[in-house]
Protein backbone atom coordinates (compact mmCIF):
# COMPACT_ATOMS: atom_id res chain seq x y z
CA UNK A 1 0.00 0.00 0.00
CA UNK A 2 1.46 3.37 -0.96
CA UNK A 3 1.02 5.99 1.72
CA UNK A 4 -0.47 9.56 1.48
CA UNK A 5 1.75 10.98 4.55
CA UNK A 6 5.51 10.94 5.12
CA UNK A 7 6.92 11.14 8.44
CA UNK A 8 7.47 15.05 9.16
CA UNK A 9 4.49 15.76 7.14
CA UNK A 10 2.16 18.27 8.50
CA UNK A 11 -1.56 16.65 8.83
CA UNK A 12 -4.72 17.56 10.90
CA UNK A 13 -7.32 14.86 12.28
CA UNK A 14 -10.98 15.08 10.25
CA UNK A 15 -13.11 17.15 12.94
CA UNK A 16 -15.73 14.86 12.00
CA UNK A 17 -18.39 13.43 14.50
CA UNK A 18 -20.18 9.47 13.51
CA UNK A 19 -21.82 7.81 15.30
CA UNK A 20 -20.81 4.16 16.35
CA UNK A 21 -17.60 2.47 16.53
CA UNK A 22 -14.30 5.19 15.55
CA UNK A 23 -10.64 4.77 16.96
CA UNK A 24 -10.03 8.66 16.60
CA UNK A 25 -9.88 10.00 19.83
CA UNK A 26 -12.58 12.75 20.18
CA UNK A 27 -9.73 15.46 21.73
CA UNK A 28 -7.75 15.28 18.57
CA UNK A 29 -10.49 15.92 16.25
CA UNK A 30 -9.55 19.02 13.96
CA UNK A 31 -5.87 19.49 15.49
CA UNK A 32 -2.55 19.34 14.28
CA UNK A 33 -0.06 17.20 14.14
CA UNK A 34 3.28 15.22 12.78
CA UNK A 35 3.37 12.58 11.40
CA UNK A 36 6.38 10.41 13.70
CA UNK A 37 5.83 6.70 12.13
CA UNK A 38 3.60 5.31 9.48
CA UNK A 39 2.73 1.73 9.86
CA UNK A 40 0.47 -1.22 8.96
CA UNK A 41 -1.50 -1.83 7.49
CA UNK A 42 -3.70 -3.19 9.32
CA UNK A 43 -7.99 -4.22 8.89
CA UNK A 44 -10.03 -1.48 9.59
CA UNK A 45 -10.84 -2.07 13.47
CA UNK A 46 -13.97 0.78 12.99
CA UNK A 47 -15.16 -2.16 10.27
CA UNK A 48 -14.23 -5.22 11.98
CA UNK A 49 -16.37 -3.55 15.52
CA UNK A 50 -19.49 -4.85 13.58
CA UNK A 51 -18.74 -8.41 12.57
CA UNK A 52 -16.79 -7.64 8.70
CA UNK A 53 -13.33 -8.49 7.66
CA UNK A 54 -12.38 -4.59 7.58
CA UNK A 55 -10.28 -2.89 4.77
CA UNK A 56 -6.93 -2.27 4.86
CA UNK A 57 -5.68 0.69 6.07
CA UNK A 58 -2.75 2.10 6.86
CA UNK A 59 -1.92 3.45 10.69
CA UNK A 60 0.56 6.54 11.21
CA UNK A 61 1.64 8.01 14.77
CA UNK A 62 0.67 11.74 14.54
CA UNK A 63 2.33 13.21 17.19
CA UNK A 64 0.82 16.20 18.43
CA UNK A 65 1.76 19.11 20.75
CA UNK A 66 -0.08 19.48 24.00
CA UNK A 67 -0.40 22.97 24.26
CA UNK A 68 -2.33 22.76 20.44
CA UNK A 69 -4.67 20.17 22.41
CA UNK A 70 -5.53 21.96 25.49
CA UNK A 71 -5.75 25.51 25.70
CA UNK A 72 -5.18 25.29 29.77
CA UNK A 73 -2.25 22.97 29.37
CA UNK A 74 0.37 23.03 32.45
CA UNK A 75 3.71 22.23 31.60
CA UNK A 76 6.63 22.29 29.15
CA UNK A 77 6.43 23.63 25.47
CA UNK A 78 7.99 20.41 24.43
CA UNK A 79 5.18 18.24 25.90
CA UNK A 80 3.81 15.97 23.53
CA UNK A 81 0.88 12.92 22.94
CA UNK A 82 1.57 10.64 20.36
CA UNK A 83 -1.79 8.82 18.81
CA UNK A 84 -2.38 5.86 16.58
CA UNK A 85 -4.97 7.47 13.70
CA UNK A 86 -6.14 5.56 10.34
CA UNK A 87 -5.33 7.38 6.84
CA UNK A 88 -8.77 8.29 6.65
CA UNK A 89 -9.04 10.04 9.35
CA UNK A 90 -6.42 12.57 8.25
CA UNK A 91 -6.03 15.47 6.12
CA UNK A 92 -3.10 16.96 4.92
CA UNK A 93 -1.62 20.19 6.50
CA UNK A 94 -2.69 22.99 8.94
CA UNK A 95 -6.52 23.19 9.77
CA UNK A 96 -7.34 26.59 10.09
CA UNK B 1 -27.85 -14.94 74.57
CA UNK B 2 -25.34 -15.81 71.83
CA UNK B 3 -23.91 -18.47 70.36
CA UNK B 4 -26.48 -18.96 68.12
CA UNK B 5 -27.15 -15.56 66.10
CA UNK B 6 -26.37 -16.21 62.28
CA UNK B 7 -23.21 -15.21 60.90
CA UNK B 8 -23.36 -13.18 57.47
CA UNK B 9 -21.19 -15.40 55.25
CA UNK B 10 -18.70 -13.84 53.09
CA UNK B 11 -20.74 -12.73 49.76
CA UNK B 12 -20.69 -14.42 46.50
CA UNK B 13 -19.59 -13.41 43.57
CA UNK B 14 -22.85 -14.23 41.77
CA UNK B 15 -24.37 -11.88 44.80
CA UNK B 16 -24.96 -8.64 42.40
CA UNK B 17 -27.04 -8.66 39.37
CA UNK B 18 -25.14 -8.94 36.08
CA UNK B 19 -24.41 -6.34 33.86
CA UNK B 20 -25.67 -6.80 30.85
CA UNK B 21 -22.15 -6.79 29.39
CA UNK B 22 -21.39 -10.12 31.57
CA UNK B 23 -24.71 -11.38 30.08
CA UNK B 24 -24.35 -10.79 26.77
CA UNK B 25 -20.73 -12.39 27.31
CA UNK B 26 -21.93 -15.77 28.79
CA UNK B 27 -24.78 -16.05 26.22
CA UNK B 28 -22.55 -15.61 23.51
CA UNK B 29 -19.53 -18.35 25.15
CA UNK B 30 -22.72 -20.82 25.83
CA UNK B 31 -23.87 -19.91 22.18
CA UNK B 32 -20.26 -20.46 20.30
CA UNK B 33 -19.45 -23.77 22.98
CA UNK B 34 -22.77 -25.21 21.91
CA UNK B 35 -21.97 -24.34 17.87
CA UNK B 36 -18.85 -26.14 18.73
CA UNK B 37 -16.76 -23.36 17.92
CA UNK B 38 -14.83 -24.04 20.48
CA UNK B 39 -14.60 -26.06 24.41
CA UNK B 40 -15.05 -24.84 27.11
CA UNK B 41 -11.37 -26.51 28.04
CA UNK B 42 -10.61 -23.79 24.53
CA UNK B 43 -11.75 -20.82 27.47
CA UNK B 44 -9.96 -22.62 30.41
CA UNK B 45 -6.88 -22.75 28.58
CA UNK B 46 -6.75 -19.03 27.27
CA UNK B 47 -7.73 -17.56 30.46
CA UNK B 48 -4.73 -20.03 31.87
CA UNK B 49 -2.59 -18.24 29.20
CA UNK B 50 -3.34 -14.97 29.72
CA UNK B 51 -2.89 -15.25 33.62
CA UNK B 52 0.88 -17.05 33.04
CA UNK B 53 1.69 -13.49 31.26
CA UNK B 54 3.44 -11.56 33.91
CA UNK B 55 5.74 -7.95 34.17
CA UNK B 56 8.61 -10.46 34.48
CA UNK B 57 8.79 -10.92 31.01
CA UNK B 58 9.07 -7.21 29.96
CA UNK B 59 11.50 -6.62 32.47
CA UNK B 60 13.88 -9.53 31.03
CA UNK B 61 13.71 -7.77 28.04
CA UNK B 62 14.57 -4.06 29.06
CA UNK B 63 17.20 -5.26 30.99
CA UNK B 64 19.00 -7.26 28.20
CA UNK B 65 18.53 -3.84 26.34
CA UNK B 66 20.45 -2.77 29.08
CA UNK B 67 23.56 -4.96 28.48
CA UNK B 68 23.64 -5.69 25.33
CA UNK B 69 23.25 -2.04 22.37
CA UNK B 70 22.82 -4.39 19.31
CA UNK B 71 19.52 -6.15 21.07
CA UNK B 72 17.86 -2.35 22.08
CA UNK B 73 18.31 -1.32 18.68
CA UNK B 74 16.61 -4.62 17.33
CA UNK B 75 14.10 -3.94 19.87
CA UNK B 76 13.47 -0.06 19.39
CA UNK B 77 12.68 -1.51 15.84
CA UNK B 78 10.40 -4.38 16.83
CA UNK B 79 9.78 -5.76 20.25
CA UNK B 80 8.31 -8.75 18.91
CA UNK B 81 11.39 -9.94 17.24
CA UNK B 82 13.53 -8.95 20.58
CA UNK B 83 10.85 -11.28 22.45
CA UNK B 84 11.16 -13.98 20.18
CA UNK B 85 14.86 -13.38 20.48
CA UNK B 86 14.41 -14.40 24.30
CA UNK B 87 11.86 -17.04 23.21
CA UNK B 88 9.17 -14.88 25.15
CA UNK B 89 5.51 -15.63 23.67
CA UNK B 90 4.23 -11.99 23.50
CA UNK B 91 1.48 -12.94 21.19
CA UNK B 92 0.73 -11.83 17.85
CA UNK B 93 -0.19 -7.78 18.66
CA UNK B 94 2.16 -5.57 17.51
CA UNK B 95 4.66 -3.89 20.37
CA UNK B 96 6.19 -0.73 19.66
CA UNK B 97 8.89 0.23 22.29
CA UNK B 98 9.53 3.81 23.32
CA UNK B 99 12.68 4.87 25.34
CA UNK B 100 12.99 7.35 27.75
CA UNK B 101 15.97 9.68 27.48
CA UNK B 102 17.60 12.08 29.92
CA UNK B 103 14.96 15.14 27.64
CA UNK B 104 11.74 13.08 27.49
CA UNK B 105 9.59 10.80 29.84
CA UNK B 106 7.35 8.72 28.03
CA UNK B 107 4.21 7.47 29.64
CA UNK B 108 1.21 4.97 28.43
CA UNK B 109 -2.83 5.58 28.41
CA UNK B 110 -5.67 4.13 26.24
CA UNK B 111 -8.20 6.70 26.33
CA UNK B 112 -10.78 4.40 24.68
CA UNK B 113 -10.72 1.46 26.68
CA UNK B 114 -7.21 -0.20 27.99
CA UNK B 115 -5.54 -1.31 25.44
CA UNK B 116 -2.37 -2.73 26.94
CA UNK B 117 0.80 -5.34 26.15
CA UNK B 118 -0.89 -7.90 27.81
CA UNK B 119 1.53 -10.71 26.25
CA UNK B 120 4.42 -9.12 27.29
CA UNK B 121 3.15 -6.95 30.91
CA UNK B 122 0.64 -9.61 32.51
CA UNK B 123 -2.70 -8.00 32.85
CA UNK B 124 -2.79 -4.28 33.35
CA UNK B 125 -3.84 -2.78 36.84
CA UNK B 126 -6.98 -1.90 38.03
CA UNK B 127 -6.14 2.24 37.69
CA UNK B 128 -5.27 1.91 34.00
CA UNK B 129 -8.65 0.70 33.13
CA UNK B 130 -10.05 3.73 35.50
CA UNK B 131 -11.58 6.24 33.80
CA UNK B 132 -9.76 8.97 35.69
CA UNK B 133 -6.36 7.62 34.59
CA UNK B 134 -7.52 7.54 31.22
CA UNK B 135 -9.27 10.61 31.10
CA UNK B 136 -6.01 12.43 33.34
CA UNK B 137 -2.85 11.63 32.16
CA UNK B 138 -3.76 12.74 28.51
CA UNK B 139 -4.41 16.53 29.45
CA UNK B 140 -2.45 16.78 32.83
CA UNK B 141 0.17 14.38 32.32
CA UNK B 142 2.49 15.87 34.97
CA UNK B 143 -0.08 16.06 38.14
CA UNK B 144 -0.64 12.31 37.38
CA UNK B 145 2.46 11.81 37.44
CA UNK B 146 3.38 13.30 40.43
CA UNK B 147 0.73 11.83 42.49
CA UNK B 148 2.40 8.53 41.28
CA UNK B 149 5.78 9.89 43.11
CA UNK B 150 6.93 11.07 39.74
CA UNK B 151 8.42 14.56 39.82
CA UNK B 152 9.41 15.10 36.06
CA UNK B 153 11.94 17.92 36.24
CA UNK B 154 11.28 21.08 33.97
CA UNK B 155 13.92 20.39 31.50
CA UNK B 156 12.93 16.90 30.80
CA UNK B 157 9.27 16.64 28.25
CA UNK B 158 6.32 14.27 28.96
CA UNK B 159 5.28 12.67 25.99
CA UNK B 160 1.96 11.07 26.04
CA UNK B 161 1.26 7.61 24.33
CA UNK B 162 -2.58 7.14 23.76
CA UNK B 163 -2.82 3.31 22.41
CA UNK B 164 -5.54 3.45 20.27
CA UNK B 165 -5.66 1.10 17.42
CA UNK B 166 -3.48 -1.92 16.88
CA UNK B 167 -0.63 -1.10 18.27
CA UNK B 168 0.84 -1.35 22.20
CA UNK B 169 3.71 0.08 23.29
CA UNK B 170 6.42 -0.54 26.34
CA UNK B 171 8.45 1.96 28.10
CA UNK B 172 12.40 1.35 27.96
CA UNK B 173 13.02 2.96 30.79
CA UNK B 174 17.17 4.27 31.26
CA UNK B 175 19.48 2.17 33.13
CA UNK B 176 20.11 3.57 36.53
CA UNK B 177 23.51 4.76 37.58
CA UNK B 178 25.75 2.75 39.52
CA UNK B 179 24.32 -0.73 38.36
CA UNK B 180 27.64 -1.16 35.91
CA UNK B 181 28.26 -4.14 38.40
CA UNK B 182 24.69 -5.81 38.49
CA UNK B 183 24.13 -9.28 36.30
CA UNK B 184 21.60 -9.16 33.97
CA UNK B 185 18.51 -10.74 36.41
CA UNK B 186 19.64 -8.43 39.02
CA UNK B 187 18.57 -5.30 36.71
CA UNK B 188 15.25 -6.98 35.81
CA UNK B 189 14.54 -6.83 39.37
CA UNK B 190 14.61 -2.86 39.86
CA UNK B 191 12.19 -3.09 36.14
CA UNK B 192 8.69 -3.21 37.74
CA UNK B 193 5.76 -3.26 35.94
CA UNK B 194 5.32 0.51 36.03
CA UNK B 195 8.68 1.51 35.13
CA UNK B 196 7.47 -0.21 31.93
CA UNK B 197 3.84 2.12 31.63
CA UNK B 198 5.85 5.31 32.87
CA UNK B 199 4.16 5.90 35.83
CA UNK B 200 7.71 5.02 38.24
CA UNK B 201 11.12 5.18 37.25
CA UNK B 202 13.71 1.89 38.45
CA UNK B 203 15.57 3.02 41.69
CA UNK B 204 18.84 1.78 42.88
CA UNK B 205 20.39 2.49 45.71
CA UNK B 206 23.91 0.93 46.43
CA UNK B 207 23.99 -1.64 49.56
Amino acid sequence: MINRYRVGDSVSVRARFPSGHVRAPFYTRGHSGEVVRVTGPFRNAEERAYGRTGARVLLYRVQFRQRDLWPDYVGNGGDTLVVDLYEHWLESGDRR
Amino acid sequence: MSGHHPHPGPPDSEDGSWSREQLMAAAVEALLIRKRVFTPADVAGALDYWASRTPADGARLIARCWTDDAFAARVMDSVNAGAAELGLDIGHTRVVAVANTPKIHNVLVCTLCSCYPIGLLGDSPGWYKSRAYRSRVVREPRAVLAEFGLDIPDDVDVRVHDSTADLRYIVVPMRPKGTEHLTEQELAGLITRDCMIGTALPRYAAA
